[in-house]
């Protein structure tokens, strides 16, 4: 059984959380190209390598990042994102 | 049955056959280089060479043909999909493989079965309903069955699923079939060499160099080719590859597993797929029973297998066949599937001059094998992309125009 570690809750089985994709930022809709959003909107970074994800432990309702390796699947460290960060 | 059988039974001698030439060092230049020694590559290849003459081609395989996502599948071939043009295209492919084992001169075990997608729910009849209709009207033989035609094709299937979730109907596809996975690769790459292309296993690209926006050369672990054409059909390293040369996609990767049984007698004559249990199931010439599941639900490049995988299978898979419960699995595996978001492929020319994609085949990719080689060989001959594959091609994302192919995924990704 593979374990992560919630900022909350501590360690927990992988089962209880639930994967929300990589860490991004928006471009501003109002000054973006439509280029520019269709890219966002659509393409991703599919290279592997350390990642800034999205994870959810779900029995807690708790949104949190995850520093991940994709190729080994090693998680690097697992923090909540500051308030400030999220009004992007 | 193939020719070259039976003159084999007949001669007196009983040399191993080579499927095809060693290669060893590659040439300084060649007209097209393929990047990745898989199905859809060694297709392209051999489409190449006998629809458009063009032979100087070199096929770079990293590690050895038919290796990757070719020979882990589980060698479903079907065209019962959701849109007009994924259907059209998907059938072409059927039709395809179907004189494929002739005009490779190579058995491919290919097999026509018939295939069920079964219903557990109103609104998944809603889909089946809508899917037969689609099929149809391309012309292709799909319609909706209930429970006592599927009882009749597959008695040993427990109809109530253990009480958990009845089916009430499927959508029966009759040119579902299934064929010798890696036997393709193989067939196709002695077909290709037969014609003059060069294979290169254990040859791995480092780089891809474009000038002006053109691509001008690769750079391998086993030196430097210069050719203004390059074909990437690597599936699960498309990123990778991608990368070298600053393409923007939406392939992202996830590992799709599947594993075999032991052998039994034959008693699955057909192919069952069941979208609400997350299972597919047939059983091959072996006798093994071939089933799969869901995609793995998050991002990774490794094919690492997990008891996770298979304890939610066979719980489902027991579901429908409870006397399973003896029977043993004995070997599981991951593939790396590289998938769309509108779960079509990315087919055709990119903003870079000379550099070809052959991507985002998910889990879709063994089916459409020989149909994606024509294709990209016409499109690398002529510098266009044929009409069967244009709602295929990488600017639909930036256009919004996605194809809607996700109701077709043969379980709920």
């Amino acid at each position: 059984m593979k374990l992560l570690q919630c900022p909350v809750n501590g360690i927990r089985p992988l089962s209880e959380f639930s994967y929300g994709g990589e860490f991004r930022t928006m471009p501003d809709p109002d000054s973006c190209t439509d280029q520019q959003w269709a890219a966002y909107v659509h393409y991703r970074s599919g290279a592997p390598g350390y990642k800034k994800e999205w994870w959810y432990h779900m029995p807690s309702g708790t949104w949190f990042i995850a520093e991940r390796n994709t190729i080994t699947d090693k998680v690097s460290r697992t923090y909540l994102l500051p308030k400030m960060e999220v009004a992007v | 049955m193939p020719l070259r059988l039976l003159k084999y039974a007949i001669s007196r001698e009983h040399p191993a056959p080579r499927f095809f030439r060693d290669c060893v060092e590659p040439k300084k230049t060649y007209d097209v280089v393929i990047i990745g020694g898989g199905g859809h590559g060694l297709a392209a290849a051999y489409y190449l060479a006998k629809d458009y003459g063009i032979t100087n081609v070199a096929v770079l395989e990293k590690g050895y043909i038919g290796g990757g996502n070719t020979g882990r599948n589980t060698t479903i071939i079907r065209s019962n999909y959701l849109t007009p043009e994924g259907v059209k295209f998907y059938d072409a492919s059927v039709k395809i493989y179907e004189g494929l084992s002739e005009e490779l001169d190579l058995n491919l075990f290919y097999s026509n079965r018939g295939h069920f997608t079964l219903a557990h729910t109103e609104s998944a009849m809603r889909t089946m309903r809508w899917r037969a209709e689609v099929n149809k009207h391309v012309g292709v033989e799909s319609y909706v069955v209930g429970p006592d035609e599927i009882s009749k094709a597959c008695p040993q299937l427990d109809i109530s699923c253990s009480g958990q979730a009845p089916i009430i109907g499927a959508l029966y596809h009759a040119p579902g079939s299934v064929a010798r996975h890696d036997g393709v690769a193989w067939g196709y790459a002695r077909g290709a060499d037969q014609f003059g292309v060069e294979i290169f296993q254990n040859t791995e690209v480092t780089r891809i160099d474009v000038k002006g926006g053109k691509v001008c050369g690769v750079q391998t672990n086993n030196g430097y080719i210069s050719t203004n054409k390059v074909l990437s059909a690597v599936a699960g390293f498309t990123p990778r590859i991608t990368q070298m040369v600053d393409l923007q996609t939406p392939i992202v990767i996830h590992p799709l597993q599947a594993c075999v049984t032991e052998p039994m007698k034959p008693w699955l004559d057909t192919i069952l797929v069941s979208g609400s249990l997350h299972v597919y199931v047939s059983q091959s010439s072996r006798g093994e029973l071939v089933m799969g599941s869901s995609l793995d639900p998050y991002e990774m490049h490794s094919t690492r297998s997990s008891l996770d995988f298979v304890e939610g299978l066979t719980s489902h898979i027991t579901d429908m066949f409870p006397f399973l419960s003896n029977v043993k699995v004995v070997r599981q595996w991951a593939g790396m599937a590289d998938l769309t978001p509108d779960f079509a492929p990315i087919m055709g020319k990119t903003p870079i001059e000379g550099f070809y994609l052959d991507a985002g085949w998910g889990t879709w990719g063994f089916k459409a094998t020989p149909i994606s080689g024509k294709t990209m060989a016409e499109t690398i001959a002529r510098d266009m992309a044929p009409d069967l594959i244009k709602s295929f091609r990488l600017s639909r994302f930036e256009d919004y125009e996605l194809t809607g192919e996700k109701g077709a995924a043969s379980v709920g990704h």
